[in-house]
């Protein structure tokens, strides 16, 4: 049984669930991101008192969608001699012959509309991000500071000019026509992948005030894979994300410290994630459009499978990444290649992979690591030792530098 | 909505007068223009002459202060302009991607303010 809430806390938690459908569809038949959302504030702060007084009604949605409604005409109303908008009065005209009671199952979805202008390439990274959390998720502007420590007040001030960009610079309220499609799908999916990474390195430092933005990210790729079904990167990353996901509680151990996958306990592993995950997975992939989440997501899978690490599929591993490593070059997926390699063909050949990609990486703490255990693998202690204290140098956590410390003392 | 694009390059980018690809960039330009002026979204458009042609103004407590050159020494610098109406951004970014100068410049799109 659910603990009991309080009923502000129960409010919030309905608020948050509808607060996406709702907000698109106003922001949809409105033009206007900024007014929408004020809008369904003024709303949802009427709502908290009314419904503490006359109890919950029939549909929360519906009536909250009508009350923001009714705002958002009074506040073009107000504002009507300075900005005339076509679409605004066009908005009003609808709404007088439209009938009272909104059925929220016929309302169009417009969820995906307002991803993409969330998602849009003219937006700075950290902008799309909050803004993804904020229109789509329901999140708070203060919970996603919180997330990001970062200050509430400068959070606001980021989304308010977003707001204002959005709206001035004409950022369109559309999905993409087919020549822009994949692109900047894969905007989105970047953005969504970005927010479920941010939770994933940040959960160790279990401050519980802190909003799970993992759950919040995997909560976002399910909207959209239930409004492009068809889509099979968007399935592949949410797959990807649930087989990460279920790593969750094997990742750090009882004092908070990181837990590598090699010495992870995988009966710790969520069952339930992985199947679903995996069922995720295999559908993407009968929709025969291949990708570097569903790639990913494969690598991802293997590991899942495996009891233990050495008996991992590495050769299956090594040509998947040698797949995604065509669709996306990148030096780290050619040292997570070279790890592959180690196992299933020899150290030697994995060196020769490091060597080659030393001057990409020269900075990069895994590298060193790597190379570490490379070297300790082929019983070379001193090259062990001079790579583990370089990847000690360039550490900036505490659990990973603990870890390095234990690796070293057990040379 | 009407966007204006800015075409900023640095001026010794790209082909120049006399080189053999110069013929095809203007090309490149003449076919732009077309293309916009044949969709209606062309307001407006054209080149500016070299920096070295750049007069900046200021008035300064009241005086005027005119100083050669243009207003900041950067190494990309405005080259010319199309002010096009467009139906969103989206379309805006479509058209200055076609520009020929962004292959070797940059081009920034300003909306365009509308009084009501």
């Amino acid at each position: 049984m659910m603990p009991p809430l309080s009923l502000t806390q129960s409010i919030n938690s309905i608020v948050r669930e509808d607060w996406g459908r709702i907000l698109a569809s106003l922001t949809k038949s409105l033009g206007d991101l900024g007014l929408a959302e004020d809008s369904l504030q003024d709303a949802v702060e009427i709502a908290l008192v009314k419904w503490a007084e006359q109890g919950l009604p029939k549909s929360p949605a519906a009536w909250l969608i009508t009350t923001a409604r009714r705002k958002a005409i009074d506040s073009i109303r107000r504002d009507q001699i300075f900005t005339r908008k076509q679409s605004e009065i066009a908005f009003l005209t609808e709404l007088e012959h439209s009938e009272s009671e909104i059925d929220m199952d016929a309302l169009p979805d417009k969820r995906l509309e307002l991803m993409f202008t969330c998602c849009h390439p003219s937006l700075a990274e950290k902008t799309k991000v909050a803004l993804t959390l904020r229109t789509i998720g329901g999140l708070t502007t203060e919970q996603i500071a919180k997330a990001f420590l970062d200050n509430p007040k400068t959070m606001a001030q980021r989304l308010t000019r977003a707001k204002h960009k959005i709206k001035l610079a004409g950022i369109p309220y559309t999905i993409p026509d087919k020549s822009q499609l994949p692109s900047r799908l894969s905007d989105i999916l970047g953005v969504v992948y970005l927010i479920f990474n941010e939770g994933y390195s940040a959960s160790s430092g279990s401050n519980l005030t802190r909003v799970d933005l993992s759950e919040e990210a995997i909560r976002i790729a399910r909207i959209l894979h239930s409004l492009m079904p068809e889509e099979a990167e968007i399935t592949g990353l949410l797959a990807l994300m649930m087989l990460h996901d279920s790593r969750r509680y094997a990742r750090t151990d009882e004092t908070g410290q990181m837990v590598p996958l090699e010495q992870q306990n995988r009966n710790r592993w969520d069952r339930s994630k992985i199947t679903e995950g995996k069922e995720l997975l295999a559908y993407a992939m009968d929709q025969k459009a291949i990708g570097p989440y569903q790639i990913q997501a494969c690598i991802s899978a293997l590991h899942c499978e495996a009891d233990n690490w050495v008996s991992t599929d590495w050769s299956q591993i090594t040509v998947l990444y040698e797949l995604l490593l065509r669709m996306t070059p990148s030096p780290v997926i050619r040292l997570n290649m070279a790890m592959a390699i180690s196992y299933s063909q020899s150290t030697t050949a994995a060196l020769e992979i490091l060597d080659e990609i030393f001057p990409q990486l020269e900075t990069y703490q895994p590298y060193y690591a790597l190379r570490a255990d490379l070297h300790m693998r082929q019983g070379d202690k001193a090259q062990a030792r001079a790579a583990f204290e370089k990847a000690l140098a360039l550490s900036e956590n505490n659990a990973e530098r603990n870890f390095l410390k234990a690796k070293m003392q057990a040379l | 909505m009407q966007y204006l694009c800015l075409i900023y390059a640095a001026e010794n980018a790209g082909p120049q007068r006399g080189d053999p690809e110069f013929g095809e960039f203007m090309q490149g330009y003449m076919t732009f223009t077309q293309e916009v002026q044949a969709s209606g979204a062309f307001v407006a458009g054209d080149e500016l002459q070299p920096i070295a042609t750049a007069t900046t103004v200021t008035m300064e407590n009241g005086k005027l202060e005119t100083r050669d050159g243009p207003f900041a020494e950067t190494k990309e610098q405005l080259g010319g302009y199309y002010l096009l109406d467009c139906k969103d951004l989206d379309e805006a970014i479509q058209y200055a991607a076609k520009i020929p100068s962004a292959k070797h410049g940059r081009v920034e799109i300003r909306p365009v303010v509308v009084f009501e």
